[in-house]
């Protein structure tokens, strides 16, 4: 816990309201370096409010925030260039190809070779086959997986990952969860957002839980565990969870093997 | 400013210039349909309008190439608005890049886009028997005259696209602009209207842009026309410029 690094993001005291509506009322957050960070909140809790300030889209009323060791408010431009935003509705370009993307993006970020740069991520979230069709023919699943392979470009040390798993089947979902998983390992900061309980339990290093405006708790899933009565030993014969039924019956679940999907 | 405006704006130009060509019914829409109504107000209704010159076709052409401007600019608002539907602009806001980029690459892409139509269009004239025997100086200032008129309605597209609240508000502002030549004396000349028609045609910017236009390609002085049209164009853009920036400012506060 006495690590000398300085957290990846750090907020103080955010708030923000819309005219009578008191959203976040003062939320307190240090996220540590190459962690996978969870914001569990309901619906209209806030988490989307305060990615959003985090990724320089909209202003706080109160508190400071900094991301990368950069102040949201007083240099915007340095944050830019540490994250990488995916948005709950995949910002994705429906006209272009998936390649056509993926270049689009690099250019941007000033990458060199962004048509190489292209082929590899293609390649590496199983999109080859589809790079050269128009993203409009995607499914659900690859339009997340272009999405999340477009944040990546540049290698941004924070991404924020805005509801990654919304609406996507469970053979997606493990996609895009194995996704994460390699981020982390690789040392980037993932701040992601979810209303899937499972989804944090299986990802993150940290849960908070963003209710009424604040934190209400924060810490690692054994540290929340100890929040409730000590658990009691009862014997109980397991079923199948209907997750597990439909993966062993639609079978492999790599990303490799969803390359074919289309909606 | 960051110093890569030039060469953000030039991928997103790159970008919107695809949605263009991928989009059959902008290409329909924008020169299609003007080289339909040339043909209709040539070949059907041009025997029976006296407009006081035995080539038709020179009279008319400069009308039509600023109703193709005016109804291509409808496609660059609903383009800004598809991108603040889509989550792609607020994916460009959370990148890098210089923010005002957003804005140019499409303002770029209506110049270079509203350019290969009038360029497609005046091919098509010079078939129907358009003829010119201007200079290179009057059709750099023909030029000059259609580029500024395609930057002035391009800004007033971007406040229609920024404020728009459904695909059809967005590009509905267009289609007053589009009926402005009509009544001015883009097919027929104002003299032949009743008086408040009249004065309001020889008033508002459509007719002393066309005036300016026909008098360049038949090497007759420009007189007045082409102070009175630099003078609507320049004000029209610098005031639309102002209200975008203003609108852009709310949008992403």
């Amino acid at each position: 816990m006495n690590t000398p690094v300085p957290p990846a993001i750090r907020i103080k005291g955010i708030e923000k309201s819309y005219k009578d509506l008191h959203v976040l009322k003062g939320v307190d957050l240090d996220v540590a370096r190459g962690s996978i960070y969870a914001l569990l909140g309901s619906n209209g809790a806030g988490k989307t409010t305060l990615v959003r300030i985090l990724a320089t889209l909209l202003k706080a009323d109160g508190g400071t925030a900094t991301v990368n060791g950069f102040d949201v408010a007083a240099d915007p431009a340095r944050v830019r260039e540490s994250i990488s935003l995916t948005g709950q509705f995949a910002a994705v370009d429906e006209i272009l190809t998936g390649h056509e993307n993926l270049v689009m993006i690099a250019r941007l970020r000033q990458v060199k070779e962004p048509k190489r740069i292209a082929d590899g991520l293609l390649e590496r979230f199983g999109l080859a086959d589809a790079g050269r069709r128009r993203v409009a023919t995607y499914s659900g699943g690859m339009r997340r997986r272009l999405d999340i392979a477009m944040s990546l470009i540049g290698e941004p040390p924070v991404i924020f990952l805005d509801e990654p798993t919304t609406g996507l089947d469970p053979e997606a979902r493990i996609e895009v969860w194995n996704v994460v998983q390699d981020l982390a390992d690789g040392g980037t900061t993932v701040l992601l957002t979810t209303q899937y309980l499972d989804e944090a339990e299986k990802l993150a290093d940290r849960i908070a839980i963003l209710h009424q405006g604040t934190i209400i708790v924060d810490g690692t899933l054994a540290e929340l565990r100890t929040l409730l009565p000590s658990a009691t030993v009862e014997y109980v014969e397991r079923q199948p969870t209907l997750e597990e039924v439909f993966l062993a019956i639609v079978g492999d679940k790599s990303p490799a093997n969803g390359k074919e999907e289309t909606r | 400013m960051s110093a890569h405006t030039f060469s953000d704006a030039n991928v997103m130009l790159g970008r919107s210039m695809r949605h263009v060509f991928r989009s059959l019914d902008t290409i329909l829409t924008v020169t299609i349909t003007p080289i339909a109504m040339m043909l209709l107000f040539t070949y059907v209704l041009g025997g029976a309008i006296d407009a006081g010159t035995d080539n038709y076709v020179n009279y008319l052409m400069p009308g039509i190439l600023l109703i193709s401007i005016a109804s291509g600019i409808a496609y660059t608002a609903y383009r800004l608005y598809s991108d603040l539907q889509s989550g792609i602009f607020e994916r460009f806001h959370s990148m890098p890049i210089a923010r005002s980029s957003v804005l140019w690459g499409h303002v770029l892409t209506s110049l270079v886009s509203n350019m290969i139509s009038v360029a497609v269009i005046v091919v098509v004239s010079l078939v129907m028997g358009f003829r010119t025997s201007a200079g290179v100086g009057a059709w750099l200032a023909v030029t000059g005259i259609l580029v500024l008129f395609t930057l002035a309605l391009s800004w007033l597209a971007v406040i229609a696209g920024l404020a728009a609240t459904s695909p059809d508000g967005a590009s509905a502002f267009s289609y007053p602009l589009i009926f402005l030549p009509f009544i001015s004396s883009a097919f027929v000349p104002t003299d032949t209207m009743p008086a408040p028609v009249e004065w309001f045609a020889e008033n508002q910017p459509v007719t002393s842009i066309v005036n300016s236009i026909r008098a360049l390609f038949a090497e007759q002085p420009v007189g007045n026309d082409i102070w009175i049209a630099l003078a609507w164009l320049v004000g029209i853009l610098i005031v639309a410029y102002i209200f975008a920036m203003v609108t852009y400012h709310k949008k992403i506060a």
